[in-house]
Order: C-alpha cells, then sequence, then structure tokens
C-alpha cells in the first residue's frame, strides 16, 4: 500500500512539473528565452516518462526535445533577427517606417 | 479576421474540445488499471519471435510497415528543409572565422565528451533490441555528438568531420535499406516486413532476428537526417548572408521567386 | 488521481493551441505547436501505464507472467517524437523563408500568407 502511494506522488508530482512546464513555454514569449525552457521542458517530460517505465521514449525524448529541437529553434532564431538587422541597415535612412 | 474575433473562436473551441475530452475520458479505462488488451497481444507477439525490448519488436517487427511510412516522412521532410534552406539567389556563403572565445574548460569537456557520446551512441544502436533504445535513439545520440564538436567552438572541424555528401547518401541507403530488408521479408516469408532470420535465444546479443538490421538501417537514416538538418541550419544562421543589393529598399520579388522555383 | 494524466495531456494541448492562436511571432507559434504534440506523448504513455508495471524490457527478472505497461503505445509514443522533430524543422524552415520575403514574422502583419 505504502508503495502505492508514493508511485502516486511521485506520477502526480512528474504530471504536474510537465504542465507547468508547458505553461512556461507557452507565456515566455521572447523566443530566445523560449528555446532555453523548451530545453528544460523537455527534460521534465523524460523524467515523466521514466516514471512512467517507459525508457525507450525517455531516451529518445531526451535526445530530440531538449538538444535537437532547441538547437535547431536558437538557430531559426538567430538567422531571423539576423535577417531583420540587415534589412533595418539598408532601409536606414531611406523610409521611415 | 481581427484579433477579437480570434480569441472567441477560440475560446468556444478550447471549451467544446476540453468539454468532449472529458466525456471520451470518462468512458475510458482507469489510470494505471490493468486492462490492456493490446499489450497481452504484443508481449505474445514478442515472445513468439524472442525480442527482449517489446518496443524495438513492435516498431521494428510487428508494426515495420508502419515505421517505414515514419522514415518516410523524416526522409520527405529533412530534403523540405535542405532545398528551402540552400543558398539562393542574391545570397552567398560567407567564411566563418574561429574568432569565438571558447573557455578551456570547454574545450576540454568537449574533448572528453565527443568520444564518449560516440561509443554511447553506438552502444544504444547495437542493443536496441535488448535494453532500451535503438537505431532512433541511437541515431540522434550520434549526431548530436558530432554537434557537439560546435559547443568546442570548431566550425571548420566540424565541417570537415562531416562530409554531407556523405551523409545525403547515408540518409536514402537507410531509407533504401529499410524498404530491402521489408521486401525481404516479403519473398522469403509470409508478409511484408516479416521476420524471417532465426531469432535466436531472447537476451543474447544476436537474437530476435531482422530487428537489429532494422535498427542499423533506421540507425544510418536518422542519424544522416539529423547532421543533414543541423547542418542546413548551421549553414542559415553562421554562413549565409543577403547581397548587399546596389538599390537599396525592397527586394525585387521575381529574384526570390527564381532562386525557390528552380 | 484516476483522470489527472488524462487532464493534464488534455491541458497541455490546450495550452499549446491558445500559444498559436495568440502567438505574435511565427518561431514562437511553431515552438507552441511542438508543446501541444507533446500532449498526446502524455496522453498515450498514460494510457499505457499500470500500476506495479515494469518497463516492457524482457530478461531474467522480467518474464512471460510479470506486469508490464503497455509496449504499443510506447512506440507510438517513439513515432510520434520522431515525427514532432520534423514536423518542427520543417515549420522553421519555412519561417526564415517568411522572414526572407517580408523582413517580418508576426502573423499579424504578414496581412495575407501568398503560396
Amino acid at each position: 500500500m505504502n508503495d502505492g502511494v508514493l508511485s502516486n506522488l511521485l506520477i502526480g508530482v512528474s504530471l504536474t512539473l510537465v504542465l507547468v512546464g508547458a505553461a512556461a513555454v507557452v507565456f515566455s514569449h521572447h523566443p530566445s528565452k523560449q528555446a532555453v525552457v523548451l530545453s528544460g521542458y523537455g527534460l521534465l517530460l523524460t523524467i515523466l516518462f521514466v516514471v512512467l517505465q517507459a525508457p525507450d521514449v525517455a531516451l529518445s525524448q531526451v535526445a530530440i526535445g531538449t538538444a535537437v529541437v532547441p538547437l535547431i529553434v536558437v538557430l531559426a532564431i538567430r538567422k531571423v533577427s539576423d535577417i531583420r538587422a540587415e534589412h533595418r541597415g539598408i532601409t536606414d535612412g531611406q523610409e521611415e517606417k | 479576421m481581427t484579433r477579437r474575433i480570434r480569441l472567441i473562436v477560440l475560446g468556444l473551441g478550447i471549451v467544446a474540445f476540453a468539454v468532449s475530452m472529458a466525456l471520451a475520458f470518462t468512458g475510458m479505462p482507469q489510470f494505471g488499471g490493468d486492462l490492456h488488451a493490446y499489450r497481452d497481444a504484443a508481449v505474445a507477439a514478442t515472445y513468439a519471435h524472442d525480442t527482449a525490448n517489446a518496443v524495438s519488436s513492435i516498431n521494428f517487427d510487428q508494426r515495420g510497415f508502419d515505421t517505414f511510412g515514419e522514415e518516410t516522412i523524416l526522409f520527405c521532410a529533412v530534403i523540405g528543409v535542405a532545398a528551402l534552406l540552400r543558398p539562393v539567389y542574391r545570397e552567398r556563403r560567407r567564411e566563418v572565422s574561429e574568432a569565438g572565445h571558447v573557455l578551456e574548460s570547454t574545450n576540454l569537456l568537449v574533448y572528453f565528451l565527443f568520444p564518449l557520446t560516440v561509443v554511447l551512441a553506438v552502444n544504444v544502436l547495437a542493443h536496441g533490441a535488448v535494453t532500451p533504445g535503438g537505431g532512433f535513439q541511437g541515431g540522434v545520440i550520434l549526431s548530436t555528438g558530432i554537434h557537439l564538436l560546435y559547443v568546442g567552438g570548431r566550425y571548420s572541424l566540424l565541417r570537415k568531420l562531416r562530409p554531407l555528401a556523405w551523409f545525403h547518401q547515408g540518409e536514402a541507403l537507410g531509407v533504401v535499406l529499410f524498404g530491402a530488408l521489408g521486401i525481404t521479408g516479403a519473398a522469403l516469408g509470409s508478409a511484408l516486413f516479416a521476420n524471417v532470420i532465426p531469432q535466436g535465444q531472447l537476451g543474447d546479443f544476436i537474437s530476435s532476428g531482422t530487428v537489429p538490421l532494422f535498427n542499423i538501417a533506421v540507425g544510418m537514416t536518422v542519424c544522416s537526417s539529423v547532421i543533414v538538418l543541423l547542418a542546413s541550419f548551421l549553414d542559415q544562421a553562421l554562413a549565409i548572408r543577403a547581397e548587399r543589393v546596389s538599390d537599396p529598399g525592397r527586394t525585387p520579388r521575381s529574384g526570390y521567386e527564381e532562386g525557390s522555383a528552380s | 488521481m484516476n483522470y489527472y494524466a488524462y487532464f493534464v495531456a488534455v491541458s497541455i494541448m490546450l495550452l499549446g493551441v491558445a500559444g498559436i492562436a495568440t502567438s505574435r511571432n511565427l518561431v514562437h507559434t511553431v515552438v507552441c505547436l511542438s508543446v501541444a504534440q507533446s500532449g498526446t506523448y502524455v496522453l498515450l504513455v498514460a494510457v499505457g501505464f499500470q500500476y506495479g508495471g515494469v518497463a516492457p524490457i524482457f530478461g531474467a527478472q522480467v518474464g512471460k507472467t510479470t506486469p508490464v505497461v503497455d509496449p504499443v503505445v510506447q512506440a507510438l509514443t517513439l513515432t510520434d517524437i520522431v515525427v514532432s522533430a520534423a514536423v518542427t524543422s520543417m515549420l522553421l524552415a519555412l519561417v526564415i523563408q517568411i522572414a526572407k520575403r517580408h523582413q517580418a514574422i508576426d502573423p499579424d502583419r504578414l496581412g495575407r500568407l501568398e503560396g
């Protein structure tokens, strides 16, 4: 019985953490901050999968969700801000917007 | 559609979705119960093929055709990204300088972690049928390990260590290998993606028939895909710049159209 | 506890959808889409869970009669994660392309989406 209460508690806590993490990702409006939060959220999901006895899923989540996807997001943000900076450099003095 | 109307539509949608989901969940078996019909069938099939890792068995043996479809999704997405992110009209590639300052300890950590990650990836890939892991995880870990060099500030070394043309071919080869294994199943066995190799003893390194071979094929595809993906994004972020146009202002549309259509 | 896991899964998905609808930056929109999709991972893995069940890796300790969690939904989740990564990267490539053409990535300022 004690074992059941403990596992319930563990599952409840990790589920709540995942929910909070998802909210943090959605509500962090600056994308560069969001990439870091997304990585942390991936880690929380990994913990949940380990708790729910899914090691295969946890392994692929930790590789894709905390490393590859946030890295792609960071690179995309960097590229987009470069494009905007270049554009601003071109239009400066030409037209006011 | 104005923002206000959009938010109203969103609210209505969320409420409707939440209500229908709540109704659906009350009719579902309870969380953590012991009623799992699919599990019982899958475990029996896993035992019949002497595969220790049930998830690998389902992915590569019992649902081989679905996984082939998923491979194809990944393959097409990577082709799409590579096509969208190549240097187009009025863009040039510039040399990336290695000027960035990297801490000594970061460097050391990279040198230490890089071989470790590669070994870990190969281990995860090779034991996919026996322990947690397999082609997907091994492939992603391997490609992430190679990109550690970027963290160490060695973009030029990364480019040397990563002959992209090889990985373009490796990706295609992985998909072809996967398909060929499936057709072999059809030719020698009863059905497409049938497990035709003797399965050996459950838990042994050489066991579970075709599953390790599928793991290798998937590992090749996934590793190459992730490398090609990250290479496209890294190139865009670091090396590719728009050319200074002689007459400033809005860039002519037709130029971009031409570049992306070819 | 009975329905909490399902509640969390649906909440994550709705959070993601709300984020997509209110987003002011296309990169943020794509990240919200991947959050919405992660709700399905939680739902799938939660459906297959069983109290006292162990991970579906058979061996010396885990035999035919040991209760294990459902490996079918785990295999589905694995597929889901890989597809999510593919979709996210494809969409981000499109966002970069939009930024190159319009120099703006606020969906409200883009006006209409052209082909």
